[in-house]
Formats: C-alpha cells, sequence, structure tokens
C-alpha cells in the first residue's frame, strides 16, 4: 500500500448538488480533504452527513458537481476492488443472517479476490491480521448476531480495513454504544489511522469527540463550513444546528451540546 | 411392493425429477430467505399462469412461454423499484394479480378447457414425460453452475448489498441474474406442485434450515436435504394413500417446519 504523500488530496468534491424527491439536500458543496487527515463530520439530523459519505463513495451520484477521491471518479475507483473502507450507519440488516466473524471480515477482501475466484491464504492472512489489530480474534468463530453492539462495530471496522484502503470512511460508529465503548472505538480509529496511514472521515454526533480527536472538523446542513482546528465556535455550531447550543464543561473540553428551541 | 412401484416408468421419471426439482428449490430458498424475497417468490410464480395460458392460446409449449412471463414480470418488479417510487411489495401486488388475470383471459380466448390447467395450478408430477425431465435436468445443471460460480458473491450480496456495492461487486447484474435464476426455477418446479404451491418450495426448505442450522453452508445442506425428503417422502406417501402429490410435498414441508420451530430455541441456545 502506497503510503499518502502530504499534502495530497484525498477528497475533493467542487460544486455538489444533491437533490432527492425535489428537495436539496446537498447545496453547492465544496471540500478537499487532504491525505492522512482525520477528519469528523458534524451536523444535525437531516443534514446530508450520510449522503456527503455515499456521495464520496459513489453510492449517491449528484445532479451537479464533481467528486474526485484519490484523483479518480468513485465509480472508477470501485471497479477496482476499491480503496475506501466504509463502516455504515446500519451495518447489520439481518441479526439472524448465519454468518461467522470471520466470514464477516473475509466479506471485506471479495471486491478484491474478483469473480470466478476463491479466497487465498494471504486473504485468510489478512483477515487474522485484522481480527488482531481490533483485538477480536477470540471472536473469530462466533455469529455475528450473537456478539454485543461494540463487538459488531469492531468486526466491521475489520472488514472495512480488509479492503486495504488508503480511506476510511465510518458513519456514525458510535451511535448505539455506552459512553466507554464510545471513546474505544475513538481511540482504536486513531491508532488504526497511524499504523495503516490512513484518510479517516467519521460522522459522529458527540461534539466533545469530535474536538478532541481529530484534525480538522466539517460542519455540514446542506451548505459545510470547514474548521481546520478545533476548538470549534459556539457560533458556528449554532449556525450548523440552526438552534442554540450550550456547552456542558467538563474540564477543558465541551462535553455535551443540549439544543435549546426558542419555538 | 415397493420394487413394483420403482419398476412404473411413469413414477421413476416422477421421483428423478422430484429430486432435481427440489434439490434446486433447497439450494435456492436459503438465498430466498435470507435475502427475504418469499413474496418475489410468491409474485413470480402467480405470473408465470399468464404465459402457461399464453402458450394454450398459440398451441406452444407453456414452458417457454411461462419462462417468458416470469421473466418479465421479475425485471419488471425490479425496474419498478429501483427506478420508480413504487414500493416493492406494491409493484409485486399488482403485477401478479394482473398477469393471472392477463392468463385467465386468454384461456377464455383460448376455449382450451381440454387442458390440464388444473395440473398446471397444482402440479402433476406423475404425468411428466421424458422430454419434461430433460427440460429439469438442463434446468437444474445451468442454475446449480450459476449459484456455485457466484456463491461468495451472492452471500455478500445477501448479508449487505450497499457493502458489496462498495466493494467494487457488481451488485445490479447480480439483483438481475437472480431473478432471472428464481423466474427458471420457479418454472420448473411447477411441474412438481403446481404454480399456486411453488413458493411453498422456494421458502419453506429455507425457513426449517434458518430453525436448525447455525452456518451458512450447513443451511443450504439442510435446506436442500428438507427439500429433497419432503419431495421423495411426500411423492411416495401421496402415491401410497391417494392423496395429490403436490399438496402432500408441500403439507409435509409445513410439518417439518412447524417441528423444528420447536426446536429452535432449545439449538440455538448451547
Amino acid at each position: 500500500m502506497k503510503a499518502p504523500e502530504i499534502g495530497e488530496t484525498a477528497i475533493k468534491l467542487e460544486g455538489v448538488w444533491v437533490n432527492f424527491n425535489g428537495a436539496v439536500i446537498l447545496e453547492d458543496v465544496n471540500l478537499s480533504i487532504e491525505a492522512g487527515r482525520y477528519v469528523g463530520i458534524l451536523g444535525p439530523n437531516g443534514a446530508g452527513k450520510s449522503t456527503l459519505l455515499k456521495v464520496i463513495l459513489g453510492l449517491i451520484r449528484p445532479q451537479r458537481g464533481r467528486v474526485q477521491v484519490l484523483g479518480q471518479s468513485p465509480e472508477k475507483l470501485r471497479q477496482h476492488g476499491s480503496a475506501v473502507g466504509y463502516l455504515p450507519q446500519r451495518p447489520l440488516g439481518n441479526p439472524r443472517f448465519p454468518v461467522t466473524v470471520a466470514d464477516v471480515v473475509l466479506m471485506g477482501r471479495y471486491g478484491r479476490i474478483g469473480l470466478f475466484k476463491r479466497p487465498r491464504r494471504e486473504d485468510r492472512e489478512l483477515v487474522r491480521r485484522r481480527l488482531e489489530d481490533l483485538s477480536i480474534s477470540h471472536l473469530a468463530n462466533r455469529l455475528i448476531g450473537d456478539l454485543s453492539g461494540g463487538e459488531q462495530q469492531r468486526v466491521f471496522i475489520a472488514r472495512a480495513l480488509c479492503v486495504d484502503p488508503r480511506i476510511l470512511i465510518l458513519d456514525e460508529p458510535t451511535v448505539s454504544l455506552d459512553a466507554c465503548a464510545q471513546d474505544d472505538i475513538f481511540e482504536l480509529v486513531h491508532t488504526l489511522r497511524e499504523k495503516l496511514n490512513l484518510t479517516v472521515l467519521i460522522v459522529s454526533h458527540d461534539i466533545g469527540a469530535v474536538a478532541r480527536h481529530m484534525d480538522d472538523v466539517v460542519c455540514i446542513n446542506r451548505r459545510i463550513h470547514v474548521h481546520q482546528r478545533p476548538p470549534i465556535g459556539r457560533l458556528s455550531l449554532e449556525s450548523t444546528f440552526g438552534c442554540a447550543v450550550e456547552y456542558l464543561f467538563h474540564g477543558e473540553i465541551p462535553h455535551r451540546v443540549v439544543k435549546t428551541h426558542d419555538d | 411392493m415397493m420394487t413394483d412401484l420403482f419398476a412404473l416408468g411413469f413414477l421413476q421419471r416422477a421421483l428423478a425429477a422430484a429430486i432435481l426439482v427440489s434439490l434446486l428449490c433447497g439450494v435456492l430458498s436459503t438465498f430466498v430467505v435470507l435475502r427475504r424475497m418469499a413474496f418475489i417468490g410468491v409474485g413470480i410464480s402467480h405470473s408465470a399462469f399468464g404465459g402457461v395460458a399464453l402458450g394454450f392460446l398459440l398451441g406452444i409449449d407453456p414452458l417457454w412461454t411461462g419462462i417468458g412471463f416470469a421473466l418479465m414480470v421479475a425485471l419488471l418488479i425490479e425496474y419498478a423499484q429501483t427506478r420508480t417510487a413504487v414500493e416493492e411489495d406494491t409493484a409485486i401486488g399488482i403485477f401478479f394479480a394482473a398477469s393471472m388475470a392477463l392468463g385467465l383471459v386468454f384461456l377464455h380466448l383460448s376455449r382450451a378447457y381440454n387442458v390440464d390447467v388444473f395440473g398446471f395450478l397444482f402440479g402433476n408430477i406423475l404425468a411428466i414425460d421424458t422430454r419434461q425431465l430433460w427440460q429439469i435436468l438442463v434446468v437444474t445443471v445451468a442454475v446449480l453452475a450459476v449459484i456455485l460460480t457466484f456463491f461468495k458473491e451472492i452471500v455478500f450480496l445477501s448479508f449487505d448489498e450497499e457493502m458489496a456495492w462498495v466493494n467494487g461487486v457488481p451488485v445490479k447484474a447480480l439483483r438481475y441474474l437472480f431473478l432471472v435464476l428464481m423466474a427458471l426455477v420457479v418454472i420448473i418446479t411447477i411441474y412438481l406442485v403446481g404454480i399456486i404451491l411453488v413458493s411453498a418450495l422456494l421458502v419453506i426448505p429455507g425457513a426449517i434450515a434458518q430453525n436448525l442450522a447455525r452456518q451458512l453452508k450447513s443451511m443450504v445442506w439442510v435446506s436442500t436435504g428438507a427439500a429433497v425428503g419432503s419431495a421423495v417422502g411426500g411423492l411416495i406417501l401421496s402415491y401410497a394413500i391417494d392423496f395429490p402429490s403436490g399438496a402432500t410435498i408441500v403439507l409435509m414441508l409445513a410439518l417439518l417446519y412447524l417441528g423444528t420451530s420447536g426446536l429452535r430455541p432449545w439449538l440455538h441456545h448451547r
């Protein structure tokens, strides 16, 4: 895997518009993410966070604008087995699906293996290493549906990493986890990013965690605001969320945001 | 007495056909259940009625017109779901009722009251001839070959379609391919249990396997075993006690499902 060069652009969006059923979801989005950054994406519900990720992944084709991922269109990138690892918001559609953890992580290789070929020893070896990276080797033969939410998240991150990605995209990886497990996931991603030279995009509602861990913060509510460095000011948060925002301080870092609506 | 039974040519053909068809249904059923496509199975099989009746009207082999109709409806359902705002189950409900209605009109126009419509609706495996047996064999080998070839992709698709797409698996092509396979299997299964009962063979074996198996591969085996066992057992039983064969096979499957549902909580808590 090629290490990202400093200053190389991993993701570039120019004038991207997305409409869905007549509503504007993304409005003239321009965004450029350097390789190797750890980027948090913040925004209220329905602001277009997942849509932005799906545009980058090629799952949604914008009505207008240009998307370049590692210098290529997402569709083209996908055809080579992709260089983007992805953790969807709800990765386990059917909890009764009879596959083991090792099976699920191996699926991450299928695009790379290609049609008409079977997984080889190298593929299984990579699965083993990724399970180790995520400290879930002991779960390899358990059924995916039998695991806790935090364990499942680790499995799906391991699967995303089995692509051998240069970019890792996580859509609300901590949404159903308790506070401890949430922090674990952020820590883990931080470590993996350094180890594997990744550019990481995370959608999160946890403003405190974003401020603590990430290099850049993208605030999105149809349009976007990019903040190069935390701390994020109260004004920009309020303009993103469209309502008053209140910080609760625990030490130096804002931990929670409480919405207070005037209406 | 059993040796006498097997010496009869029509019964040999019926047994061979039952084994092939149920083998195929058992394998496919695993994915129909995991991909939650039970209602699509109902839709495709019922819409085949329109095609079968068209065959009677035009005086050509109802197999071909049936396949044509089933394929057309399968692809229309997929198209309606991905390209328009229509919900999948609504699309299925509309297309299968419309093509059954068309079938009735075709039958009326053909005035072919002497043809074996009842056989097509409820199956008449004992009437199967050598040519039909060959058709079944060809479809079975072809469909199994395709499933084996794309097994890992079909599993990935069934587990997480979006992720499969992101990873570069040709999801759209495989979705259409799976519908084509279903349409083919539905048509040859009509010989065994008839249009009305086809969906039972596409759904129940997989559901039984889900009750018993914890791993995907064992699920495929259990599903296939349940389908073949019920088909052969049901066929012999129906002959012995003079019951309709298609209905006996489906009832055996249903009983197996009920029985294994009782075992499920016990099996899944080791």
